[in-house]
């Protein structure tokens, strides 16, 4: 039978959330890296038990871990204990190291401060993880300060693809609240040469080369916190989503305003249409409906929680403007939790399982397409992340 | 031998319980010590100083004999004791909360 693995990023550690097909009876393993802060974990698409983590900490810097197990032993690439006489690997599996040469990179050096004030690029830690469709031992990193990097050898060594970073707005982007980070990578499944990638707060990017070459695609956003609201870039996108049928069309929370999308990103219009709030982190798309969207609305910039105490997932099942709450199972009352931008995830069985985290701790999880919830761990630290593999 | 104490997490990334003994050759400084530390646990690399640049990360210090020598320069030399293995070279994460 069919099953599901939940793999649940917290600021204390990791946590492996597994079920089978029914999706009612839930073990919870962990913590993992106990203690450090896991911005993210996922799955190889290519290979299921290939996973990926990225483990930081204010302390100790960047770690990234791997797992050929799905999730029961872990290493760092290229990072074992070494036998005399000790000759460690020239692989440093947690060396990101922005490409300034002049002949790939760009000498470009510093981007913008809250402040205004140019400010030098600095490696603080990997956001997101993403895993190759084809490849397991294929993964992009997306770090702040915002760059994009990748490895083709399992994580041991990491290169940035630095056509993005040198774009020539680069010394225009500012951090956000969280950070400047790059924490949004989609993968064209019809296109490998196709990457959407989306940074706070510069806005969304796509390459149609590989990774060589970058174009903005923020036409369409329109942000009142930027002197001119519809910028080139400036906007702070906190997550795009897509279904793998139809890559062209995709769907944005913003700050503020939930965008769509039908030509890769050439031209966004806003979506938010009845919700209580535009504001919030979470987007993602129904696995077998690509005209059913999921967002959490939350009150506002300052007031990271729901509306009125009441946790409210909307769906919309004609592709934005028409949402719908889903409440049950959910609190309704007292509720002062954050949802942060990475999750939220979608399983592929039937019914298609939608799952999210919050600062509170709670995982929340329905099988049935959102119309009943139930919380599958409720006593985590503040979750950062939520991805979902579903097993054979 | 050199006697090096780590922070817990880093115990637990290098996956030692205790004290890690190093053999250093040359003189022993902050440098040889780091250097042979990272030879023997690859994994540490990067989470006490920086790759690059190699200073030491900020929130992490190093003590020795009651002294702190998180600001001595990395290739002075370490005091007898920890040459000798009497006492450990100890690196500490900063209390800075939690």
């Amino acid at each position: 039978m069919s099953g599901v693995r939940v793999l649940v990023g917290t600021k204390k550690g990791a946590f492996i959330l597994t079920a089978d097909g029914k999706r009612e009876r839930w073990d919870i393993s962990g913590p993992l890296f106990a203690g450090w802060e896991i911005y993210h974990l996922k799955g190889s698409p290519a290979d299921p038990n290939r996973l990926y983590a990225s483990q930081s900490s204010g302390w100790f810097g960047q770690i990234i871990q791997r797992s050929s197990d799905g999730g029961k032993t872990w290493e760092v690439p290229g990072g074992e204990k070494m036998p005399e006489p000790y000759d460690p690997p020239a692989s440093v599996s947690n060396k990101f190291v922005y490409d300034t040469s002049s002949e790939t990179g760009k000498p470009l050096t510093t981007h913008q401060w809250y402040d205004g004030t140019p400010h030098p690029w600095e490696f603080k830690r990997v956001w997101h993880l993403e895993p190759s469709i084809k490849d397991p031992d294929t993964v992009y990193a997306g770090v702040e300060d915002a760059a994009l990097f990748r490895s083709t050898d399992g994580g041991k060594t990491w290169q940035e693809l630095s056509g993005l970073r040198g774009h020539g707005s680069g010394s225009s982007w500012a951090p956000g609240a969280g950070g400047m980070c790059l924490h949004t990578i989609l993968l064209d499944p019809s296109n490998p040469n196709r990457i959407f990638i989306a940074i706070s707060s510069a806005g969304a990017f796509r390459t149609d080369d590989g990774g060589k070459t970058w174009k903005p695609i923020n036409r369409g956003l329109h942000s009142l916190h930027i002197p001119n609201p519809t910028a080139e870039v400036g906007h702070c996108v906190h997550r795009i989503a897509m279904h793998r049928s139809r890559p062209g069309v995709l769907f944005m929370q913003k700050h503020w305003d939930v965008m769509r999308s039908d030509d890769a990103g050439d031209v966004w219009h806003e979506v938010s249409g009845n919700l209580p709030t535009d504001f919030g982190f979470v987007i993602d798309v129904h696995a077998h409906e690509p005209e059913t969207v999921y967002v959490v609305p939350i009150k506002s910039d300052s007031e990271h929680f729901p509306p009125d105490g009441k946790l409210r997932v909307y769906r919309s099942r004609s592709g934005g403007n028409e949402w719908e709450a889903l409440t049950k199972g959910l609190p309704q009352r007292d509720c002062y939790v954050n949802v942060l931008r990475d999750a939220m995830a979608v399983d592929s069985l039937d019914k298609c399982g939608i799952y999210f985290g919050t600062t509170g701790g709670q995982v929340y999880a329905s099988a049935d397409a959102g119309d009943s919830w139930a919380p599958i761990a409720q006593h985590l630290p503040a979750v950062v992340s939520v991805e979902v593999q579903t097993l054979p | 031998m050199i006697r090096v104490t780590l922070p817990a997490h880093l115990r637990k990334l290098a996956q030692v319980d205790g004290e890690v003994r190093l053999e250093v050759e040359g003189q022993v400084t902050q440098r040889s010590v780091l250097d042979a530390l990272e030879a023997r646990y690859p994994m540490l690399r990067g989470t006490i100083r920086d790759h690059v640049t190699q200073r030491r990360r900020a929130f992490v210090r190093f003590f020795a004999c009651q002294q702190d020598l998180s600001h001595e320069a990395p290739d002075a030399p370490l005091p007898d004791a920890v040459a000798t293995g009497a006492e450990p070279f100890m690196i500490v994460g900063a209390i800075a909360g939690g």
